[in-house]
């Protein structure tokens, strides 16, 4: 229905001329085809609203089309995300004084070490310590650390780099698969990571928040802090990493939430 | 025989009709989103006045704890919502619609008349093509508020990939006040739209289901068959 464009007043003063019946007849159509696309429209929604949640894999708890538009966003963004695209950093005097503590599922266990599990072949663990870690040169930021449930706030995190870490390790093998899989010494709480976010220049394996050892309620004696993506990604207390091409188990993707959580 | 107006394109129908559900699951989902992490009130001399949201309402919504389905709905159907909108402007652009419906410099001083008129405090409206003043104002803030929500929601959706435009909405806190306060925008426009929808009648209704309108019958003038002149000399003048 292209009109030619410029104003066309005689549109609406002068109008145009019709019988009672054809009036009659396009009224009735009009909100025939309109009831109908109402009653589509609500069938359609009401089968949204009542499908059935995804069959329990790595993922649970979302509807089955719900869960599948999450993934193909995943695939949207995460090729929109230039390699090495930063997070903003902000002047250490941003850097809250007090950070907030928010989960701590997985932390409950007497179970701390000073060390991690680094499994990097089937069968094949290295035990990497703390101490280990502390001698590599440390990266600092101060970034915006973003909750999945709105709030945020500026900390400042010690660490190694990710990518410091598999270099230093020679682990590039194993930084060619997928993803990383990294849960708690009681594996309450896990998380996968994409490798692109893991190598991300940003991610670290941190140790100090506030330039001290990080306090057991934020996951010492080593955490996860990875900007890219919702707090709920950002692991305390690894207990055990490793690699693989499958997606590892992630604690809150198999409670609904997105699987990439990337921000 | 009657004279009719043809007032909206099929198009345009479809897209308000389409709009209308979209919308509405778009608040939805983003009021369980938003439940999570609820710290907006509106504050008179410190004291709170209204708590974006009291608990009651809530719970009367059923919208406690369903985070994560809130994300998944409106993760799908911001794409919806925003293809929508995006054909709409595009198809007012093609069409020349857009020249009833964006204001004229006049508009702003006309609006004004409009308001005064339906508030029954004026007798006469300013002259009008298919929208009054006001309406072409009204109808025109809603898709600039429509851009707002999706340039601030894409900025807390994904804030680290497009800092840029965080920043261009004044930093994150500010993206999310801002998306929340063009939702409520929303449901004020929904409700004065409602209500004036009812005022104006069956007949103004109707043409957003059948496309047309009825033209009113004018005392019978013998040497009328053509309407006023006046709007097309109107248009010149500019």
């Amino acid at each position: 229905m292209l009109k030619p464009n410029k104003e066309n007043p005689q549109r609406f003063t002068e109008g145009e001329l019709v019988s009672e019946k054809s009036i009659k007849r396009r009224t009735f159509l009009s909100f025939f085809g309109f009831g109908i696309a109402g009653v589509a429209a609500y069938f359609g929604w009401s089968d949204l609203y009542h499908e059935p949640l995804e069959t329990k894999g790595v993922t649970a708890g979302a509807r089955q089309t719900l869960r599948g538009v999450l993934n193909a966003n995943e695939q949207v963004f995460n090729k929109t995300l230039p390699a090495g695209h930063l997070a903003k950093t902000y002047p250490l005097s941003a850097a809250a004084k007090v950070p907030r503590v928010n989960g701590d599922i997985g932390l409950a266990g007497s179970d701390i070490n000073n060390w991690i599990d680094v499994i990097i072949s089937p069968g094949q663990t290295i035990k990497v310590t703390l101490e280990e870690l502390k001698s590599l040169p440390k990266t600092e930021h101060v970034v915006d650390f973003r909750c999945v449930e709105g709030w945020d706030q500026i900390m400042h995190w010690g660490g190694v780099k990710f990518s410091d870490f598999i270099k230093h390790y020679q682990l590039d093998k194993q930084a060619a698969m997928e993803y990383v899989g990294l849960h708690t010494p009681d594996n309450k709480y896990y998380v996968g990571i994409d490798m692109a976010s893991a190598l991300h220049p940003q991610t670290l394996l941190c140790y100090e928040l506030n330039g001290k050892p990080l306090s057991q309620d934020h996951g010492y004696p080593l955490r996860l802090i990875i900007p890219v993506k919702y707090g709920i990604k950002n692991l305390k207390r690894i207990g055990t990493l490793y690699f693989s091409n499958q997606r590892p188990p992630d604690y809150w993707a198999e409670n609904g939430y997105d699987y990439y959580s990337g921000l | 025989m009657k004279r009719i107006i043809n007032k909206h394109p099929l198009a345009i129908r479809w897209f308000h009709w389409i709009n209308f559900p979209l919308l509405a699951i778009m608040i939805w989902s983003g009021l369980l989103i938003y439940w999570a992490y609820d710290p907006y009130a509106i504050k008179l001399f410190g004291v709170t006045a209204f708590k974006f949201f009291p608990e009651w309402f809530y719970h009367k919504l059923n919208i406690v704890h369903r985070l994560s389905e809130g994300m998944a709905f409106h993760f799908l159907f911001m794409w919806l919502f925003a293809l929508n909108g995006l054909i709409y402007v595009l198809y007012t652009f093609i069409s020349g619609e857009w020249r009833y419906l964006l204001p004229e410099k006049k508009s702003w001083r006309e609006a004004w008349l409009v308001v005064l008129h339906d508030l029954h405090i004026r007798k006469s409206a300013p002259e009008q093509l298919k929208y009054n003043a006001a309406q072409r104002i009204a109808y025109t803030g809603i898709i600039i508020m429509g851009i707002g929500s999706l340039i601030t929601g894409l900025s807390i959706y994904k804030p680290a990939q497009f800092n840029w435009l965080v920043f261009l909405c004044g930093g994150y806190h500010t993206a999310r006040l801002i998306h929340f306060t063009l939702t409520i925008g929303y449901c004020l426009f929904f409700v004065l739209h409602i209500l004036q929808v009812i005022i104006a009648g069956w007949n103004n209704f109707r043409a957003i289901v059948t496309g047309f309108e009825i033209k009113a019958e004018k005392p019978a003038k013998p040497q009328m068959p053509h309407a006023p002149i006046t709007p097309i000399k109107d248009v010149k003048a500019k």
